[in-house]
């Protein structure tokens, strides 16, 4: 039997009124909204969760908590198109045509896709090239320079140090510099605070509610309370009914 | 498309030829498979010259297959492929960049070593120049095919033995041809051209099935 798809369940309508007018200047255009349907996954023969669906327009972010185990990495990574969905799916209004949910996302999950034998500045360099950004209208995120974002974050002076010499801090940060340099809508955060200290924490914080700003969508994951602005909050627990949705919340944060 | 490719295979050389990386590792393989043949065989100089292209070629097959179980493991492990799979590039080219690499890196240097190689076994110039120009088009063939079995055990720890075991199969065609054409230069009455053209064709086709079907596989293996 063929598995579906991951992407088979995603699409992205263009938002109406979204086409430039002869000036060459954008029309007032519906915001990004992430619509997910009945979504179920599967794994390894046991299901997962069931019936689970949101909707999260941009500016907002989504905050899922849940025991250990209960599904909030696989949620993530089903959004990130990465496993597939047993049923449901996944629609991304407003967003560029022809691109798939996950093309509009950034993925900052627990490994950090950091290249011990490239120095730091190779590292970043490689995924601002090859990753495709996505730029729809109403999301005002902008590309950084490498080294900029590097200053920034507090590594500034590791450029030219392979990666392998970096603390687990240290490459959590090149890992997050990633986001910086190709700017997409959607960010997945998996436990995104793990490893950072404090001041970092802080930053990091400052860094998303920045990207809530500029019109960007967030879906973390956490065990720890993120100050986030404006956010809901989702939270899975092991037995949800089929079809039964999970209860989004507004939370004033 | 052309800055994505480029930066992708740039990577991935930097990444072979750097500490860990393996880029010689294949050649180190194939000198010590090609220099235990004579010894194994014993000092027949005209039995070794009539083997020498086999030789060379399953040597090249060997030392093809010993480092692409991690040509996507690796990135697997750290997490780069999901990026990948993300970034909004088609794979089929993601994949034909990571091969094109892994070639330079390892197919290359095993084309290099050829010659020097092909004196242990007594071939004269013409069969020297034509089990070169053999690995030269045929190597190529041996990594697209490869990148199928990678992509396919991608997920498996210490699926090594297994990519061999599915490969040896569908590399023999490029075997048969190669070493054919590699005698055929040497002995009167074959035609050259003839396996060639067709090991030439092996290239070509496995350069377009061997990227699709390696995407697939890596599509459905992203768990």
């Amino acid at each position: 039997m063929m598995p579906p798809s991951p992407l088979r369940n995603t699409r992205c309508l263009p938002s109406s009124g979204a086409h430039p007018n002869k000036d060459g200047t954008n029309q007032r255009s519906a915001p990004l909204k992430l619509i997910a349907e009945h979504l179920a996954v599967d794994r390894g023969g046991r299901r997962v969760f069931a019936g689970l669906g949101f909707t999260l327009t941009a500016g907002h972010a989504l905050v899922i908590t849940g025991a250990n185990g209960v599904g909030k990495s696989t949620l993530l990574r089903t959004l990130a198109g990465l496993v597939p969905a047993g049923e449901g799916g996944l629609t991304l209004e407003g967003g560029e045509p022809e691109r798939s949910v996950a093309e509009h996302a950034h993925y900052f999950g627990h490994d950090s896709a950091v290249k011990r034998a490239l120095t730091v500045l190779e590292n970043l360099e490689f995924w601002r090239e090859f990753t495709a950004p996505a730029r729809p209208l109403g999301f005002a995120g902008k590309a950084l320079a490498s080294r900029e974002i590097l200053d920034r974050l507090g590594i500034g002076h590791t450029v030219n140090l392979p990666a392998a010499y970096l603390s687990a801090g240290q490459t959590r940060r090149l890992a997050l510099a990633r986001l910086f340099v190709s700017p997409r809508p959607i960010w997945l955060m998996d436990e995104p605070t793990s490893a950072l200290d404090t001041a970092s924490e802080a930053q990091l914080l400052g860094f998303m509610n920045g990207h809530l700003a500029d019109g960007g969508l967030i879906i973390t994951a956490t065990h720890s309370r993120l100050a986030l602005s404006p956010a809901a909050a989702l939270h899975l627990s092991a037995a949800v009914a089929p079809d039964a949705h999970e209860d989004t919340e507004e939370e004033p944060a | 498309m052309s800055g994505w490719f480029s930066a992708l295979v740039a990577r991935e050389l930097r990444l072979a030829l750097r500490v860990g990386g393996g880029a010689l590792i294949g050649v180190l393989f194939f000198l010590a498979v090609v220099t235990v043949v004579p010894f194994g065989m014993g000092p027949d100089l005209n039995l070794l010259s009539r083997v020498g292209p086999a030789i060379l070629w399953i040597g090249a097959l060997l030392s093809t297959l010993l480092g692409l179980d991690r040509l996507f493991q690796a990135d697997r492990d750290d997490g780069s492929l999901d990026l990948v799979l993300m970034a909004g590039r088609p794979m089929e080219l993601v994949v034909l960049a990571k091969c094109l690499a892994h070639w330079v890196a390892t197919g290359v240097p095993l084309v290099l070593a050829a010659p020097v190689l092909a004196v242990f076994l007594n071939l004269d110039p013409v069969a020297i120049g034509a089990v070169t120009l053999t690995l030269l088009v045929g190597t190529p063939a041996l990594t697209l095919i490869g990148a199928i079995g990678a992509a396919l055990t991608v997920s498996l720890r210490r699926g090594g033995l297994l990519l061999a075991v599915l490969v040896v199969p569908l590399a023999i065609p490029v075997l048969i041809f190669g070493v054919s054409a590699a005698d055929a230069a040497v002995s009167e009455p074959m035609p050259f051209m003839t396996p060639f053209l067709i090991l030439c064709a092996l290239s070509l086709i496995s350069a377009v099935v061997g990227p699709v079907a390696a995407a697939a596989a890596l599509r459905f293996s992203a768990d």
